[in-house]
């Protein structure tokens, strides 16, 4: 992973200095609430319905043993006893005191880790693929691009105060998209052209929230070095052009559509042409060092494992977890393992101190010291051997994290909603709870296959209910909550938005509503079709008529 | 009181910002908005001390044949939130390679500075109450950026190697 140098360092000790004293001028009255406003967001700290919520980078979800204690101790000492891994894989304290902040910053520093630009109008942490650099089908490692992006964006004189936030993704996966990365302000696709030249295709203009929009191709193919330039062009476009009127209204995809793509695409090239093999062009050098930093770890030779084989054979409930939770490494004897953070009676991304702590410990004895956090909100061992899979299931599931349901029903994406949002129209976790009460039946829950449900508190959609196959909403509906239904949503590479299915319900009527769902599915699927491929053949309407219709 | 400072130092401040065009202009070193300026061109040019200030909206394009003829540009913050000032900055040094003051105005506090001064501004008219002396200390808040700006014209990828 990336080492900080003496500069990185630097720059992220002179932030907590700078920060310490904002908070200090604030707390004395020097600074209004106002003015502390967009001081405080970019450091992360929003004030929430019960204390003010501090959240920090995990650049591309990747940490380290040290770094994951480190968290532990911070949920620990300065908050609940627990943290929170949001879908822009940052980690998030619900809990800490205002007064505390400066010290929690300076905690982080000290691991190479930081609040930087987690909120606020400004360049937001870089995501990508939990599997990159591990996956058999990647075309490379997208992680170095998004440390070069990581640097470059941060404390970007210019693009400090846009109109709205500013999201990238990048994905390098062949044939998946496990990063949402049409869904993004910027989604980088890592291509290869007909030389064999790295280089990149740029996405504009996607997001969810209020106007939920699959981002639009403006650049086919950018080459390596001319990326941080054209990045820098589309922001300039986007930071003298995107609407400051409406905050609704602000967002890059908004500016996109309003110009039209070709249109946009043509400023963000004139703009670039002025930009384009100037200082910023990327160096060899520079392209190399950062790779570097993320070369392969020390992997044994090794073969197929046999007594892998054999566990899977004579234990069911290890293989409902293998077939589940391990996916394919690209070095023969290694697997990818997925910690859930998904279990019955626990928010979906809640991590308690002591979990953090077992999670660090299985990092350093089975994957190399190093785990990642995913926009599904669960957390990855990249690089175990199979020969110790079994083992490492009995400690997973003996510390909750072994619940064999990834990518299933209850593997939900779900926002802190109206329990701790200021936000949130409606409450989000007693939804997600009710749905995993009801379907805990993990046979049936293998027999349904994959299926993505996603729950938003509100329409800012941070439970990307617009992408889940099965997409749930919170909204007011004179004082009441009440919960609407959408369908078909995808956040794959055919990225779509869901549509919505009727009115809305209420929230006990929930589990029954999505029971509905799912049994109209299981009765028009074909054999080996997953829930979005049934809904895409059979068509939205027999969905929104059986779910409708009177029971009698 | 307002008080305009440079990187370095207060300063006195002796141009005057035309809020109200409608009533005859002061005497003086005066600023004007600029399309008011080009609307009256003929007239406001045979005046000496006059500058002109930009809202976000601004197009360089428009008035970059006439640039170089003013000693102050200012650039308006109505709101700190409101960033378009930083690239319009960022773009009359770099790509329009005025020469002269770039002034900033408006909404101008203290933990901007830092990344006003990496945009190219000259001046800070500091919003009505701000200390000077305090506001001096903010432009060293970071001593080597990642990003080449207009005062550091390298990246640091490349000032490193």
């Amino acid at each position: 992973m990336y080492i900080y140098d003496n500069y990185d360092q630097r720059i992220v000790d002179e932030r907590v200095a700078q920060f310490k004293e904002q908070t200090e001028r604030y707390l004395a009255g020097g600074l209004t609430e106002e003015q502390f406003l967009p001081l405080r967001l970019q450091n992360g700290l929003y004030v929430q319905r019960y204390a003010p919520m501090l959240r920090v980078a995990v650049p591309y979800g990747l940490l380290s043993s040290t770094q994951v204690r480190k968290l532990a101790h911070i949920a620990r000492t300065y908050d609940k006893g627990y943290a929170h891994i949001s879908t822009r894989t940052n980690v998030q304290y619900n809990w800490p005191e205002l007064k505390d902040v400066p010290e929690i910053l300076a905690e982080l520093a000290s691991v190479q880790m930081h609040a930087i630009q987690t909120s606020g109008n400004c360049i937001r942490n870089t995501t990508t693929d939990q599997f990159a650099g591990v996956t058999p089908n990647e075309l490379v490692d997208a992680r170095p691009y998004c440390e070069i992006i990581r640097q470059w964006s941060t404390f970007h004189p210019e693009f400090a105060f846009l109109p709205r936030k500013f999201k990238i993704a990048v994905n390098s996966h062949l044939s998946d998209d496990r990063a949402a990365t049409m869904l993004h302000d910027i989604g980088i696709k890592i291509v290869k052209n007909d030389q064999g030249e790295i280089g990149f295709a740029v996405y504009v203009g996607g997001g969810l929230g209020r106007t939920p929009i699959v981002a639009s191709l403006v650049k086919e193919f950018l080459p390596e070095k001319d990326l941080l330039t054209y990045l820098d062009a589309v922001l300039r476009v986007y930071n003298l052009n995107g609407r400051r009127d409406n905050k609704y209204k602000a967002r890059i995809k908004i500016l996109v559509k309003a110009l039209g793509v070709e249109a946009f695409a043509e400023k963000v090239d004139a703009e670039w042409q002025h930009l384009k093999d100037g200082p910023g062009t990327l160096t060899q050098e520079e392209i190399d060092r950062i790779k570097g930093h993320f070369t392969a770890p020390d992997y044994e030779k090794l073969t197929a494992s046999n007594s892998l084989k054999e566990q899977l054979a004579e234990n069911k409930a290890f293989s409902n977890w293998y077939k589940r939770n391990v996916s394919e490494h690209k070095i023969e004897g290694y697997a990818i393992v997925t910690l859930t953070l998904k279990k019955l009676g626990t928010p979906p991304g809640d991590i308690t101190d002591k979990q953090l702590d077992v999670v660090a410990d299985l990092a350093d004895r089975y994957s190399f010291g190093e785990v990642r956090n995913t926009h599904e909100q669960n957390i990855v061992l990249a690089d175990v051997k199979q020969d110790e899979l079994f083992a490492l299931w009995q400690e997973a599931k003996a510390a909750g994290f072994a619940t064999p349901n990834l990518g299933l029903l209850t593997d939900m994406i779900c926002c802190p909603g109206g329990d701790f949002c200021a936000l949130a129209n409606a409450k989000s976790i007693p939804v997600a709870e009710a749905l995993q009460a009801k379907f805990d039946d993990l046979d049936y829950l293998h027999d349904l296959g994959e299926i993505d449900l996603n729950i938003s508190g509100c329409m800012n959609a941070c439970g990307h209910h617009h992408i889940g196959h099965i997409g749930i909403l919170g909204v007011d509906k004179k004082g009441e909550e009440f919960y609407q239904v959408s369908l078909g949503g995808d956040s794959g590479p055919d990225a779509t938005i869901g549509k919505i299915l009727g009115p809305s319900f209420a929230r006990e009527q929930m589990p029954e509503v999505i029971e509905k769902v799912l049994a109209i599915y299981v009765d028009q699927r074909i054999e080996g079709e997953r829930f979005i491929d049934t809904y895409r053949r059979v068509g939205h309407s027999i969905f929104k008529e059986r779910v409708y219709a009177k029971s009698n | 009181m307002q008080n305009l400072i440079n990187q370095n130092s207060t300063l006195e401040n002796n141009w005057q910002i035309v809020v109200d065009q409608a009533s005859e202009l002061p005497q003086g070193n005066i600023l004007v908005e600029a399309s008011y300026w080009l609307e009256n061109q003929s007239e406001l040019s045979k005046r000496p001390n006059v500058g002109i200030y930009l809202n976000g909206d601004a197009d360089l394009e428009s008035l970059k044949d006439v640039l170089d003829s003013f000693e102050v540009i200012a650039l308006n913050f109505p709101a700190f939130a409101d960033g378009r000032g930083y690239s319009l900055a960022r773009l009359l040094k770099e790509r329009y390679h005025y020469k002269g003051e770039v002034r900033a105005i408006g909404d101008v506090l203290i933990d901007q500075l830092y990344f006003m001064k990496r945009c190219g501004f000259d001046t800070y008219l500091l919003k009505d109450g701000l200390e000077a002396e305090k506001a001096l200390q903010y432009f060293s808040t970071f001593s080597d950026p990642y990003q080449l700006a207009y005062d550091v014209q390298t990246p640091l990828f490349r000032r490193k190697a």
